[in-house]
């Protein structure tokens, strides 16, 4: 079998989530040939995600997030873009050449423009028992409803920060699972100071507050200014421990309260998934209150590599809408800068955009302070508490690899194999970047771990498919 | 101006490290430049293998000696590198592959490599994870490897007990020369060193320059891979006749697939990317080796820098004209003979007779042919009975 042939495109949009969809769609629309790739089977990403085949909601129950999905999917399906649903990039080289593996085979395609919408992971700041079974992220909880209509456990604890806390909370209810408590950082008076800004976006507001009546028509304890101290059980978790925080996450030595449960839900922000511009070099700033490292980009996206684009909660964490609205500004971009749109077009369109942006500042402005990271929760992780999941390497390990002299994140994890397991250090890497800066001074100082291919670990059999022994270009033997 | 070094070492790889190590304990006092962190570039992302089926025949009876050091890395460098001895196998599929590993293999056997040609039942019995389409394989009993990122750990441990001034995130701008040795430049101030020793791996080029001596060292962007954890698939060291893969499973469970497929850097942005077609060649070979490979998943890929001189034979000696200032590196499978080359540096610059003669570079300096520096890819002279070495020692 030989390799495949490289498809020729105008621009390539990864991740068809808000972001990735309308960058995608606002380029087309410009007269690129453009396709969008996903390593799911349709188009929508996390917040939009749509339910496998064979699977539907029952009726009515379709909600503002599935309308939004099922437009997006259409919205798709009518345009020119080239749709490669289920396909992992697993390769970027080139400026640009993509390289994707799915079960169907893989594929490459080349363009010279490359839209970067990848979406965020989950911040989960450690406490012990947070690898048992049972124990799910808050946005993980919302797929696993969203996407399978199913509840995480019977009893479902509700953890961590944000917004999500009362979503996920409320689609619980709703699915007919208990929650147990809801124990949340932010007191009542974050959350007020939060309402104007929330307000500025009356749907979601409102919203907001039919999750809130939910949760109060069943009579759930909200803990504020809580944080879980610890979950236990023999194989999975069976009971989780809140104690009193204050603002900076760090306990206030008030009284605990042990729920018992089968399920928790926790998760402590997002985090931008920002492997792309990472693995091509392009310039990251440190900045807290986007949620980590983001790609340094102008108003429409642009990277300091030429011809990179970063769009959606990728680029910073915001939230849908505004995720649409960079991702369009980012199409449109490419499009200005591939000639297909002239300036006075493009002018027009992205004005039009731009103010669109404005408006949503203010409600990402409040969620993101409600989600924002609290340094001390990291300071106070306990020695022998898990960090890095996939490795096992404890908070204490990594201690002693920072006395041994790892003094930012690459040298640590040559030093403590923290990060090199299955899921690429994303799920570590917030938490040991912020444990080295306790040393080394600052997030800049420790630095992120280098960008390396493939993306997402990738079965060797996809990306070998069948081949003979001929069909292996083995080099010139070297000198002997 | 007195020199409060007796030595200064430029670079911290395997050879910097290892010849700062060897001075410090026979108590020169010492300080080391390393750009970044200690064995961080070649000689901590390589893939560590330790073979003799890979080596250069002029560099066996070194690689053995450094097999033996690494193997008793604990003894002289005090702590762990992960080092397993263990067989290893140099695969040939094609009766060209055969006949190029039974000539290869004598020529090493000749350097003192205990490399015998076994059958392919003899092969599976070392070896069970073998693929059935191995035509013969060399088989030696001096192979093995070692956990490559952590040298940089194991390094930094040994040369802070030996007293070694460390300074790393340190790089070295220029070196002025004084009355009584060498002033080496750094941003902070420029540090008076007696002696001096130039271990920049593929920056020797740069550092030579210094001298405004013209070494041109090629820059080999070699390309490696790492699955996840996976069930034990093989127990040892695998390669083919041509060289062009290294295959070995860690006691952890990852695989690392290696052979010096290239990518694409160099010396000034380091390794920037990956080929895929490459990775997929370097992939589909080992599991064409080792056909249960296919169920791991890949979980990580990368480049590193390896030097290479005109005649891929080490720089390692004094710089001509230049008293007390040393060159040590560009040593081909570096890491496997690193070690021992160093330690024969050390024991020069220690005025000790060295046990095996050095590389000197005065070969590699001739102005004119110096500018073409290729090395012969596309013929297999040892088949037609050349010798491609012009170098003797
Ligand atoms: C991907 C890869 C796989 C390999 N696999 C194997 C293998 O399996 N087995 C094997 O035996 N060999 C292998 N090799 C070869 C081996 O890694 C090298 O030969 C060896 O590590 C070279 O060591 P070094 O000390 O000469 O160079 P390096 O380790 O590169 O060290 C040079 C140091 O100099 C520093 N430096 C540069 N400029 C300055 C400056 N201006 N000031 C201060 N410091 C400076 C650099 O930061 C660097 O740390 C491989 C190489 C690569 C790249």
């Amino acid at each position: 079998m030989a390799l495949p042939l490289v498809l020729p495109f105008d621009l390539v949009v990864i991740g068809a989530g808000p972001a990735g969809g309308a960058a995608a769609l606002a380029a087309s629309e410009a007269g690129l040939r453009v396709v969008l790739i996903d390593e799911s089977a349709a188009p929508g990403g996390q917040v939009y995600r749509a339910m496998p085949a064979g699977l539907s909601h029952s009726d009515g129950a379709l909600g503002p997030d599935e309308r939004a999905g099922q437009a997006l999917r259409e919205a798709i399906a009518a345009s020119s873009v080239t749709w490669k649903g289920g396909a992992r990039v697993w390769s970027i080289s080139g400026r640009y050449r993509i390289d994707t593996a799915s079960t169907a085979g893989c594929e490459s395609f080349e363009a010279p423009r490359l839209v970067a919408a990848t979406g965020a992971h989950e911040r989960i700041v450690p406490f012990p028992g947070w690898t048992l079974p049972g124990v799910i992220g808050l946005a993980g909880a919302t797929i696993l409803m969203k996407s399978q209509g199913m509840v995480p456990g019977r009893r479902t604890l509700v953890a961590g920060c944000g917004p999500l806390l009362a979503a996920v909370a409320a689609k619980i209810i709703a699915g007919g699972g208990e929650v147990a408590a809801i124990v949340d950082l932010s007191s009542r008076a974050d959350w007020l100071k939060a309402l104007p800004g929330l307000a500025s976006r009356p749907a979601l507001l409102k919203q907001g507050i039919n999750w809130f009546l939910a949760i109060g028509m069943a009579r759930v304890p909200v803990l504020f200014r809580h944080t879980i101290v610890r979950a236990e059980g023999e194989n999975a978790v069976a009971s989780v421990t809140a104690s009193p925080v204050d603002g900076n996450g760090r306990l206030s030595g008030g009284p605990e309260r042990t729920f018992e449960v089968d399920s928790l839900a926790v998760g402590h922000g997002l985090v931008p998934g920002a492997e792309i511009p990472r693995l091509l070099r392009s310039k990251l700033a440190f900045s807290a209150a986007s949620g980590g490292w983001i790609p340094v980009r102008d108003t429409f996206g642009r990277c300091s590599v030429e011809g990179l684009y970063a769009a959606g909660d990728g680029a910073e964490i915001a939230g849908a809408l505004p995720a649409a609205i960079t991702g369009r500004l980012a199409g449109l971009a490419a499009a200005r800068d591939s000639g297909a749109l002239d300036s006075a077009r493009f002018e027009i369109l992205s004005e039009v955009t731009l103010a669109a942006f404005r408006k949503t500042l203010a409600f990402s402005g409040a969620a993101r302070d409600l989600m924002r990271p609290r340094p001390a929760m990291i300071e106070d992780i306990a020695p022998d508490t898990v960090v890095c999941r996939c490795e096992d390497i404890r908070r204490s390990e990594i201690e002693a690899a920072i006395a041994a002299g790892a003094s930012e994140v690459n040298q640590l994890k040559h030093f403590s194999r923290c990060g090199m397991g299955p899921c690429q250090g994303r799920m570590c890497g917030d938490t040991v970047a912020g444990l080295v800066a306790l040393h080394a001074g600052s997030r800049e100082a420790a630095g992120y771990w280098t960008g390396r291919p493939p993306l997402r670990p990738v079965p060797l059999s996809m990306l070998l498919g069948e081949f003979d022994y001929s069909d292996i270009p083995v080099p010139e033997p070297a000198p002997l | 101006m007195k020199p409060a070094y007796d030595l200064g070492i430029v670079g911290g790889g395997v050879h910097g490290a290892t010849v700062a190590l060897f001075c410090a304990r026979a108590g020169l006092k010492t300080v080391l430049f390393e750009r970044g962190s200690l064995c961080r570039e070649a000689s901590g992302v390589n893939a560590g293998t330790l073979t003799m089926q890979m080596t250069r025949v002029a560099l066996i009876p070194y690689a053995l000696q450094a097999h033996a050091m690494w193997a008793s890395a604990r003894e002289w460098l005090g702590h762990d590198v992960g080092v397993v001895v263990c067989d290893g196998l140099s695969l040939a599929f094609t009766e060209r592959e055969a006949e190029l590993l039974t000539f290869r293999a004598g020529k090493r056997r000749e350097a003192g490599a205990p490399i015998s040609i076994i059958s392919p039942s003899e092969a599976m019995a070392v070896e069970p994870g073998l693929s059935e389409k191995v035509l013969c394989a060399g088989h030696c009993k001096v192979d093995g490897y070692a956990n490559a990122y952590l040298t940089g750990l194991a390094f930094r441990r040994a040369l802070l007990e030996a007293g070694v001034d460390l300074r790393e995130q340190t790089p070295v701008s220029g070196i002025s020369r004084e009355e009584q040795g060498f002033g080496v430049a750094t941003a902070q101030e420029t540090v008076p060193v007696k002696r001096l020793v130039l271990a920049g791996g593929v920056w020797l080029e740069d550092m030579m320059a210094w001298f405004g001596l013209h070494l041109p060292i090629k820059v080999l962007i070699n390309q490696l891979a790492v699955t996840e954890r996976i069930r034990p698939v093989m127990r040892t060291v695998v390669g083919i006749a041509s060289g062009l893969l290294s295959l070995k499973q860690y006691p952890h469970g990852t695989v690392v697939i290696g052979g010096g497929w290239q990518g694409v850097g160099d010396r000034k942005r380091g390794g920037v990317e990956l080929l895929p077609e490459n990775l997929v060649g370097n992939m589909r070979l080992a599991c064409h080796a080792i056909p249960a490979l296919k169920e791991a998943r890949l979980a990580r890929a990368w480049a590193g820098l390896e030097a290479e001189t005109r005649d891929a034979l080490p720089a390692a000696g004094p710089i001509p004209g230049i008293p007390d200032a040393y060159i040590c590196g560009s040593v081909h499978s570096g890491y496997t003979s690193g070690p021992y080359i160093a330690k024969l540096l050390a024991d020069r610059i220690l005025e000790r007779e060295p046990i095996d003669p050095l590389f000197p570079i005065d070969r590699l300096l001739a102005p004119q042919d110096a500018a073409q520096a290729t090395r012969p890819l596309s013929t297999h002279p040892e088949l037609a009975g050349a010798d491609e070495t012009p170098h003797s020692l």
